[in-house]
C-alpha cells in the first residue's frame, strides 16, 4: 500500500472539488473494498477522502411512494428498516444474504453499489488481468472461471459483479442520485454499471469525482411480492454462483408484471427483459417460467468451469417465481 | 458411552474446564506476534513469480531509498547455511527458483506498512524456464518412492489380487479424487525472531518447540543450548506447523542481520497458499472383489499423488485400506508426479483423510452392490488380526461403534433406494462409513517433576497446546499420577527451556508426553516417596514399550451424516452427522468432543467446500484467501453428535489412550459422500461435492 | 503520511501519531499494545479481527485507524469487566466453545454484538419472515449470524450452545 493523505471533506461539494483536482484521489466510505484492495496494491489512491458521515444516513419516503435511501446508509441498517423489509423484501434479503454481520455494519449503499469484481486474476497483480491493466490479458477466459460471467462477455473479459445489493435494485428499478463535479446526476441503475466490451477497466459509469448521494426506490404496486434468492457452495459468508431478485404481479393465474434481475452471470446485474416479456400476460406456471428463463439464456456463451451456470439460473428463476406466485 | 479413569486417579475422565481458558475468551493468551518485543522491526517476504528458473536481477534502489527501511535480503546478501541439504528449507543460497512463491528475499523495516510497500518496489526480474505443474494421473513420469510418509512401505501386495478380482462374483473398479487442500489454521505462520550475541531466540507458531530449535540450529550451524524457542499458545496448526517451513529460516536470516532488534514475520493469508505445505490432490483407483456372500476376496488400491521436485513429500493415502477389512488378497500401492511445485507436507490424518474417503465411498458402493445393509457389509469383513502385520490388535471396536453409531443415528428401517425422501425441495439421504487412526508414538520426550514450597508440583515438559487441550490434558495425567488433584500441579510446557518433547502431530500427544510424564511421576515417587522437600526433582523420558513389538495399535470410529440437497440447485447441508469412536481411556470429555467435533467438521469441509485451484500455466494456487477457499462456516455445521464407546487398552501407554487429534476427519467426508448419494442418486467421486455437480 | 488520532479503547483513551496506513487492528495491536483482536487474514473475510466500533460490531482489519479518530472501541479484553469474565466469556469457558483461542475474542465480541441486533429486531437471511416483530435466536439464526467468524478449529457445535445459553434461551 502506497502512502497517502488521509482528508476529512467538509461536505460533498468539497470531497468532490478535492476529486476534481486529484486524478489519483478516491473516496472513502466504509472501507470495505477499497481497503481491501489498496493493501494488495489494486486501488492506489494517493488521497483519501472520508465522506463517511457526509452523505445522508436516512431511509424517507418520497412523495411519489417510494423510498429514498441515503448513501451513507450501512447495509445492516438498510436491510433491517421496517419499511425496506415490508414494501421491498427483495432488497432487505439481498442485503442479508451478502457477506457478514461486521462487513454489513460498515459497507455503505453507495460503497455497496461501487464493490469490484472477485475475479481471483483481478484479485493477484501478478497474473494478468485487462480490467487492471488493460491490454495485459485476460487470465480467466482459459484459466479457473468457475464463478464467472455466462451473459455480456468480452474477449477482454469475463468478469462477474458481486453485489446482491445491486441486483436487487436493478429489479427495483432504482435511480441512483449523484453529485460531481458536472454538477447533479440522475442515473437509472441499469446505466450505473457496465459491460466489459472493450474497456474492462471501467466497472461504471460514473466520472471521477462523481460522489453516490442518494439511492431512490420507485414506488411498485407488486414490491411487496419480491425475493431474493441466492446461490452459494457454502451456507453463509460467500459469494453467489448465481443469484436472483423477482417481483411478481398475479391475477387469476397470470401474471400481469413481472420484474427478473440477475446476479452472477455478467460484468453488472442483468436485468432479464427478455424473460420479462415472454412473462407479461402468460398464465402464471412453472412451464412459462421455465420458457422465459431459457429465452433470456439462450445467448449465454458458457466457459469452460461455469456451464453449470445455465440450467442453475434456470432452475432458481423457475423455482423463485412459483415460490412468488404460490406465495400471494 | 462412559469415561473411566484409572484405579487410582479421579482426574482423567473428567471434563474439565480448560486452564488456558479465561486467557483464551479475554483475548490475552500471548501467540508468537503478541510477546512483548523492544523495539521490533518487521519483514514482508519477497515471492517468485515465475515457477521455475532463475532471479536474474533485482532492483532494489527504490525500496532501499524509502524512509524506514532498513534492509532488504536476497540470495546476494543472505547468510551461508551450514547445512544446506534441506532443499525446502535452504532457501536464498542460490538464484535457483523452485516454485513459484519460493521466498527470493524480504525487506525489513521499521513499520509493517512501509515493509509491505516497499516489498511492491523491488524489481525482480527472472531467466524463466518452462515449468511444469500439472499434476494427472496419466503422466508418463510417475515414480515409485522408496517409502511413505512416517515411514510406511510404498507398495504391499497379499496373494493375487487381479486372479481374485477376474473371478469374484461382485466386482467394483472406480477411481475417486480428492483436491489440493490446505491446513489454513487461524493463526497464520509467524516468527518473531530475536539475534543477540550468539544467542537466538525464536517466539515461534509451531507444533513443536524443540523440533523447530532442533531443525534451526542445525541449519546455522548453532549450538542447541544458544537456541530458544517459545510456543507458549499456537493458534493451531492441523499440520502445517509439525515440520518446519522456509518462512521461519528468512526469519532467523533476517535477525541476523539486525543483530540485537526482533524481527516480527507474520505470513498474510495470501501467503499462506505458497510454501507452508499444503495436501496433495490424490487420484485414487480401488478395485473390490466379493464372493456370493459379500465377503471381500480382492482389494486394490492404487495411488497417484503429488510431490515437490526440490523435496519428496509421499502421502501414505492407501495406508488404512492394509488393515481395514478381511480379504484373501490385497494390493496397495502410490505412485508420484514429481512437479515444480512447493513442498506438500502433514494435513491433519495425511494418507487416511483422502484415502478413507476413498475406501469408504468404494465399500458403500460395494454393499450396495451386494445388497447388503453398508453396517452389515464391513461388520461381515471385520478382520480378526491386523494383515499388515499380522499382529493382534491391541484393541479393535469398530463394530461396537457403528452398532452404537447406528443406534444414536437412528439407522434402523433405512430404506436404501436412492433419490426416495423427499422434504418440500430438499432431498434427504443418509450415510455411514468408518474410520481408522494409528496410535503413533514419537519417541524423544523427557518430564521434569519439582515440590514446591507450598507442596505443588511444577511438571515440566516442552510439549505445544495447538488447540488439542494438551495444557489441561496433562495436568490431569500428571495429578493422577503423582495421586495429587488438578490444583496441586503447574503445569509448564511450550518452551525449549523446558525438558524435550516429540512434536504435537500424528495424534501422539498424549501417548508420547502423557507417558513421558507418568514415568517421570514413577520415577519421582520411586525416590522422593509421597512427603517430599520443596526443591524435590525427578526426570524421566518416555518409558519403553515393548507390547508395540507384539500389538497392531489403531484407533477407530463410525461416522454417520444426513445430507439435504435442494433439487433445484444442487446446495448440499449436512444437518446433522454422529461420530462414535473406540480410542481407549478419554482424558477430558469435554475437550475431547470438541476435538471430534472439529475433525468431523473438517471432513465436512473436505467432503463438500475446500479445494486450492492451481492454475498450471502459472504454477500456483489462485484462490488464495479465505474469500475463495472455503472452510465451513457456522451456519453449514449443524447438530454434531459425539460419543465414544468403553475401551480399555492395557497395551497403548500407561493411561490407555489412544490419541483423538485426527480420527474425526478420516470417515467423515466418505459418509457424507455416500449420503449425498443416498439423497440424490448421484454418486459423487470427486471431491468437493459442490452444487455443479449435483445438477440435473 | 501520519495522522493524530484518538480512540477509546476498553474505556481509556489513548492519542497517538499514526501512519494513515494504518489499520484500526495493527493501531489496537502493535501500537496499544492491545492484542486481543487478531489478525486472521487481514481482508475481513474471517472475523478474527472483530471489535465493537462505536457499539457495533465490526472487522477492524478493514477500519483505516485515521478514518475512526474520535471513536470507541471495545475488544474481547475490555467486556470483564472488574477482572470477573463477562457471561459470554464464561459460556465459550463453560461449553469449550474454542479450541486454539484465535478465533475466539472475535467470535465474543460478534457475539455479544450479534446479542444486540437481534435484541433491536435486526433479521438475518435465515428469518423466515421478514416483518416478524421479534426475533426468535434459535439455533439456525445464531449460525447464521455468526458466520461472520470462522473457526478453522470448528468449535462451532459448542460455540452455538454457549450463545444459546447467555441469550437467555
Amino acid at each position: 500500500m502506497r502512502p497517502y493523505s488521509y482528508v476529512r471533506a467538509q461536505d460533498v461539494a468539497g470531497a468532490v472539488a478535492t476529486l476534481a483536482e486529484a486524478p489519483n484521489a478516491a473516496f472513502l466510505a466504509g472501507g470495505t473494498n477499497l481497503v481491501d484492495l489498496m493493501k494488495l496494491g489494486i486501488e492506489t489512491p494517493d488521497i483519501l477522502v472520508d465522506v463517511r458521515r457526509l452523505t445522508s444516513e436516512r431511509i424517507e419516503d418520497l412523495e411519489d411512494g417510494g423510498l429514498r435511501i441515503g448513501a451513507a446508509v450501512p447495509n445492516s441498517v438498510l436491510a433491517a428498516d421496517r419499511k425496506v423489509r415490508t414494501r421491498y423484501p427483495a432488497l432487505s434479503q439481498a442485503l442479508l444474504a451478502g457477506a457478514s454481520g461486521q462487513l454489513r455494519n460498515v459497507a455503505t449503499t453507495g460503497g455497496n453499489l461501487l464493490q469490484r469484481t472477485r475475479c481471483v486474476y483481478f484479485y493477484d497483480t501478478t497474473t494478468p488481468c485487462n480490467k487492471r491493466e488493460p491490454g495485459s490479458g485476460c487470465s480467466a477466459i482459459e484459466g479457473h472461471n468457475k464463478n464467472h460471467a455466462v451473459l455480456g462477455t468480452s474477449e477482454q473479459c469475463v468478469a462477474t459483479h458481486p453485489s446482491d445489493m445491486a441486483v436487487a435494485l436493478v429489479a427495483l428499478e432504482a435511480f441512483v442520485n449523484v453529485q460531481g463535479p458536472d454538477g447533479e446526476r440522475r442515473i437509472p441503475i441499469e446505466e450505473l454499471h457496465r459491460l466489459p466490451g472493450d474497456e474492462p477497466q471501467r466497472d461504471t459509469t460514473l466520472e471521477h469525482g462523481e460522489l453516490i448521494t442518494s439511492v431512490d426506490l420507485p414506488p411498485l404496486a407488486f414490491s411487496s411480492n419480491s425475493k431474493y434468492r441466492k446461490v452459494r457452495e457454502r451456507a453463509s459468508y460467500a459469494f453467489a454462483l448465481v443469484s436472483v431478485a423477482a417481483a411478481l404481479d398475479v391475477k387469476d393465474g397470470v401474471v400481469r408484471d413481472v420484474r427478473i434481475a440477475l446476479g452472477g452471470v455478467a460484468h453488472k446485474p442483468w436485468r432479464a427483459t427478455n424473460a420479462e416479456e415472454a412473462l407479461r400476460d402468460e398464465p402464471a406456471t412453472r412451464e412459462n417460467f421455465r420458457a422465459a428463463a431459457d429465452i433470456e439464456l439462450e445467448d449465454a456463451q458458457p466457459l469452460r468451469d461455469n456451464a453449470f451456470k445455465v440450467p442453475l439460473v434456470r432452475n432458481v428463476i423457475t423455482r423463485t417465481l412459483l415460490e412468488l406466485s404460490e406465495e400471494r | 458411552m462412559s469415561t473411566t479413569a484409572p484405579a487410582t486417579g479421579t482426574a482423567i475422565g473428567a471434563p474439565l474446564d480448560r486452564i488456558d481458558g479465561p486467557q483464551k475468551v479475554t483475548g490475552t493468551a500471548p501467540y508468537a506476534y503478541e510477546h512483548r518485543s523492544d523495539n521490533p522491526l518487521y519483514l514482508y517476504p519477497l515471492h517468485s513469480d515465475v515457477a521455475r528458473g532463475r532471479v536474474a536481477r533485482i532492483d532494489a534502489g527504490d525500496a532501499e531509498a524509502l524512509p524506514g527501511v532498513i534492509a532488504i535480503i536476497s540470495h546476494q546478501n543472505a547468510p551461508t547455511l551450514a547445512d544446506a541439504r534441506d532443499r525446502e528449507l535452504s532457501i536464498l543460497q542460490s538464484d535457483e527458483i523452485s516454485f513459484r512463491g519460493q521466498y527470493i528475499g524480504a525487506v525489513i523495516a521499521e513499520t509493517f506498512e512501509i515493509a509491505r510497500h516497499a516489498a511492491s518496489l523491488v524489481g525482480v526480474f527472472y531467466d524463466e524456464e518452462p515449468h511444469d505443474a500439472a499434476f494427472s494421473p496419466d503422466r508418463d513420469d510417475l515414480y515409485t518412492p522408496d517409502r511413505l510418509n512416517a515411514g510406511f512401505p510404498t507398495d504391499t501386495e497379499e496373494g493375487d489380487v487381479d486372479e481374485a478380482f477376474s473371478s469374484a462374483a461382485v466386482t467394483l473398479d472406480e477411481t475417486y479424487s480428492t483436491p489440493l487442500e490446505h491446513n489454513n489454521p487461524m493463526e497464520p505462520h509467524t516468527t518473531v525472531a530475536v539475534w543477540e550475541a550468539g544467542d537466538l531466540t525464536l517466539y515461534e507458531s509451531t507444533q513443536g518447540a524443540h523440533t523447530t530449535r532442533r531443525t534451526i540450529a542445525r541449519l546455522f550451524g548453532l549450538d542447541r543450548d544458544r537456541v530458544r524457542v517459545v510456543a507458549l499458545h499456537v493458534g493451531g496448526g492441523f499440520g502445517s506447523k509439525g515440520l518446519p517451513h522456509a518462512n521461519t529460516v528468512l526469519a532467523v536470516m533476517a535477525a541476523q542481520m539486525v543483530e540485537g532488534r526482533p524481527i516480527k514475520f507474520a505470513l498474510t493469508r495470501q501467503q499462506m497458499f505458497s510454501c507452508v505445505g499444503y495436501r496433495t490432490p490424490t487420484v485414487q483407483r480401488v478395485r473390490l472383489g466379493a464372493d456370493e456372500s459379500g465377503r471381500l476376496t480382492a482389494t486394490s488400491h492404487e495411488v497417484v499423488e503429488q510431490t515437490a521436485k526440490i523435496k519428496e513429500f509421499a502421502e501414505q493415502t492407501a495406508y488404512a485400506t492394509r488393515t481395514m477389512y478381511a480379504t484373501e488378497t490385497r494390493r496397495t500401492t502410490h505412485r508420484l508426479a514429481a512437479l515444480d511445485v512447493s513442498v506438500p507436507s502433514w494435513m491433519r490424518a495425511p494418507g487416511e483423510a483422502p484415502g478413507m474417503y476413498a475406501l469408504e465411498s468404494a465399500m458403500d458402493e460395494m454393499a450396495i452392490k451386494c445388497n447388503l445393509d453398508p453396517i452389515e457389509f464391513r461388520i461381515l469383513n471385520e478382520p480378526e488380526d491386523d494383515a499388515e502385520t499380522g499382529l493382534p490388535y491391541s484393541s479393535r471396536n469398530l463394530v461396537a461403534c457403528l452398532r452404537e453409531g447406528a443406534e444414536r443415528f437412528g439407522w434402523e428401517g433405512r430404506d436404501p433406494t436412492p433419490r426416495d425422501r423427499r422434504e418440500g425441495r430438499w432431498l434427504v439421504g443418509t450415510g455411514v462409513a468408518s474410520g481408522m487412526y494409528p496410535v503413533f508414538r514419537m519417541p524423544g520426550s523427557k518430564a521434569r517433576i519439582t515440590c514446591e514450597e507450598n507442596g505443588s508440583y511444577v511438571v515440566e515438559i516442552g510439549a505445544t497446546d495447538i488447540g488439542t487441550g494438551t495444557w489441561t490434558a496433562l495436568t490431569q495425567i500428571a495429578a493422577d499420577a503423582l495421586e495429587v488433584s488438578v490444583e496441586d500441579i503447574d503445569l509448564r510446557i511450550g518452551d525449549t527451556d523446558l525438558p524435550s518433547a516429540s512434536v504435537a502431530g500424528g495424534s501422539s500427544g498424549i501417548t508420547a508426553w502423557g507417558s513421558t510424564i507418568f514415568g517421570a511421576a514413577r520415577a519421582f515417587r520411586g525416590r522422593h516417596g509421597h512427603n517430599p522437600a520443596a526443591g524435590d526433582t525427578a526426570e524421566a523420558g518416555m518409558p519403553d514399550n515393548p507390547d508395540t513389538e507384539n500389538y497392531a495399535m489403531h484407533a477407530f470410529g463410525a461416522y454417520f451424516a444426513e445430507a439435504r440437497v435442494d433439487e433445484d440447485t444442487g446446495e448440499v447441508r449436512v444437518p446433522r452427522m454422529t461420530g462414535v469412536f473406540a480410542v481407549g481411556n478419554v482424558i477430558n470429555a469435554k475437550t475431547a468432543r470438541s476435538q471430534f467435533i472439529g475433525g468431523m467438521t473438517m471432513g465436512l469441509g473436505m467432503a463438500l467446500h475446500e479445494k486450492s485451484l492451481v492454475d498450471p500455466r502459472f504454477g500456483h494456487v489462485v484462490n488464495h484467501d479465505f474469500a475463495e477457499y472455503h472452510i465451513p462456516t457456522n451456519a453449514d455445521v449443524g447438530e454434531m453428535d459425539v460419543a465414544w464407546v468403553d475401551e480399555h487398552d492395557p497395551h497403548v501407554n500407561p493411561i490407555g489412550s489412544k490419541g483423538i487429534g485426527e480420527i474425526g476427519i478420516c470417515g467423515s467426508p466418505a459418509a457424507i459422500a455416500n449420503a449425498v448419494y443416498h439423497a440424490t442418486g448421484i454418486r459423487v467421486r470427486d471431491l468437493p461435492i459442490t452444487p455443479d455437480k449435483l445438477l440435473r | 503520511m501520519d495522522a493524530e488520532i484518538i480512540l477509546k479503547v476498553d474505556g481509556t483513551e489513548y492519542q497517538f501519531v499514526a501512519d494513515t496506513r494504518t489499520t484500526l487492528l495493527d493501531a489496537l495491536r502493535e501500537r496499544l499494545g492491545k492484542t486481543s483482536p487478531k489478525k486472521g487474514c487481514d481482508h475481513g473475510q474471517c472475523g478474527a479481527c472483530t471489535v465493537l466500533l462505536d457499539g457495533k460490531r465490526a472487522n477492524s482489519c478493514l477500519a483505516l485507524a485515521a478514518a475512526y479518530d474520535g471513536s470507541e472501541v471495545v475488544t474481547a479484553e475490555g467486556l470483564a469487566e472488574n477482572g470477573d469474565l463477562h457471561p459470554m466469556q464464561r459460556a465459550f469457558v463453560e461449553h469449550d466453545g474454542y479450541q486454539c483461542g484465535y478465533c475466539t475474542p472475535g467470535q465474543i465480541v460478534s457475539a455479544v454484538g450479534m446479542l444486540e441486533e437481534a435484541e433491536a429486531g435486526w433479521p438475518s437471511h435465515v428469518t423466515e419472515d421478514l416483518n416478524v416483530e421479534e426475533i426468535i435466536l434459535d439455533d439456525g439464526e445464531i449460525r447464521e449470524r455468526m458466520s461472520g467468524n470462522l473457526c478453522r478449529c470448528a468449535a462451532y457445535a459448542n460455540i452455538v450452545p454457549a450463545i444459546r445459553e447467555v441469550s437467555g434461551r
